[in-house]
């Protein structure tokens, strides 16, 4: 409503907190609802996501592919146009992960599951996505993964619900 | 085939449980019931409305507890013409802060049955409630501030907290 530190106040609905009947506390939640602008690369991408259910990266002048795309060569800082875009995966290979034993609600998945680094084919580098492995002893650097595409795709990373183990897909 | 994606939605959103403590709880009970309480420092006798439980000036905790009134002079305000992602309140409307009497702090809140050019430094101005049955320990307990109709307040009233 106003500045944050005043707004804490202005929207205080108390309740009696557990531990002191004396002291007040109230729910105070914070949202930022940022709309980011994609830019060319990341744009065609989402694109991509979206209409095709494809995943591209983007080529390097020394004929390294990055996924997800940018809009610079990380190694040189050289510009990089959405026409050096090609298309990667859909499969690839776990590089590193780490499980997820207590999900929040902000999560892609109600269920535990893994962060992973995902080489995708054709790609040289990892990109951040989900894996839905069930349990970690499914896990493991190396393993392959095939995404798992919603029914409805809007053009966000989270057009792909999650990767899953590649036997499984 | 639709338009390009150009933009994505990437909504942020933090979860607190804010914990009043004690001196701002008394207050916010006091705001149920009516009344607005305030603490006064033991060593510079300045009132603090919200009261925090010490004064940040002398470093000293502040027990004795005053009622200050619900009536006041607007000592600075703001026309809000900006729309913004989940304003609960029409445009233009203002916010001011409101030195009440007796405090020796000014209390942000909303100025109303009045029109916003005509808002003023100095203008006295008095706390309209919410009904007894209505009011929560919340500031909005306190629907919004209105004028009273007194002669402005002298500047030399209020020069100190401008």
């Amino acid at each position: 409503m106003f500045a944050t530190a005043h707004e804490n106040v202005f929207l205080f609905s108390a309740v009696p907190a557990n531990r002191d009947a004396d002291v007040l506390e109230a729910p105070n939640i914070l949202e930022y609802p940022y709309t980011r602008s994609t830019g060319p690369v990341v744009g065609l991408f989402m694109t991509g996501l979206r209409d095709d259910a494809r995943v591209l990266g983007i080529r390097t002048g020394d004929g390294r592919v990055v996924c997800p795309p940018t809009e610079y060569d990380p190694a040189t800082g050289a510009e990089l146009t959405a026409d050096q875009c090609v298309e990667v995966g859909p499969g690839g290979v776990v590089t590193t992960w780490a499980w997820v034993h207590d999900p929040h609600d902000k999560h892609p998945l109600d269920r535990p599951f893994a962060w992973a680094l995902i080489r995708l084919d054709g790609a040289d580098t990892g990109m951040l996505h989900a894996v839905d492995a069930g349990d970690d002893a499914r896990m493991a650097t190396g393993m392959r993964v095939q995404p798992r595409w919603r029914a409805e795709r809007v053009g966000h990373i989270r057009d792909i619900e999650a990767f899953v183990p590649e036997e499984q897909s | 085939m639709s338009e390009p994606v150009t933009k994505i939605d990437t909504p942020i959103e933090l979860r607190y449980r804010y914990t009043a403590g004690t001196a701002q709880s008394r207050f916010l009970r006091g705001i149920q019931q009516g009344k607005i309480l305030g603490q006064r420092c033991p060593q510079c006798a300045k009132v603090y409305v919200s009261p925090r439980g010490s004064c940040a000036a002398c470093g000293v905790a502040t027990d004795e507890e005053v009622e200050v009134s619900d009536k006041g002079t607007v000592t600075t305000f703001c026309v809000v013409n900006v729309p913004f992602y989940d304003q609960k309140m029409e445009i233009p409307y203002v916010s001011a802060t409101i030195l009440l009497d007796g405090a020796d702090i000014g209390l942000m809140h909303l100025i109303q049955e009045v029109k916003a050019e005509d808002v003023h430094m100095g203008m006295r101005v008095e706390a309209v409630w919410a009904p007894p049955d209505e009011r929560t320990p919340s500031l909005e307990s306190i629907k919004y501030f209105r004028p009273t109709g007194e002669p402005d307040a002298d500047y030399e009233t209020y020069r100190g907290f401008v």
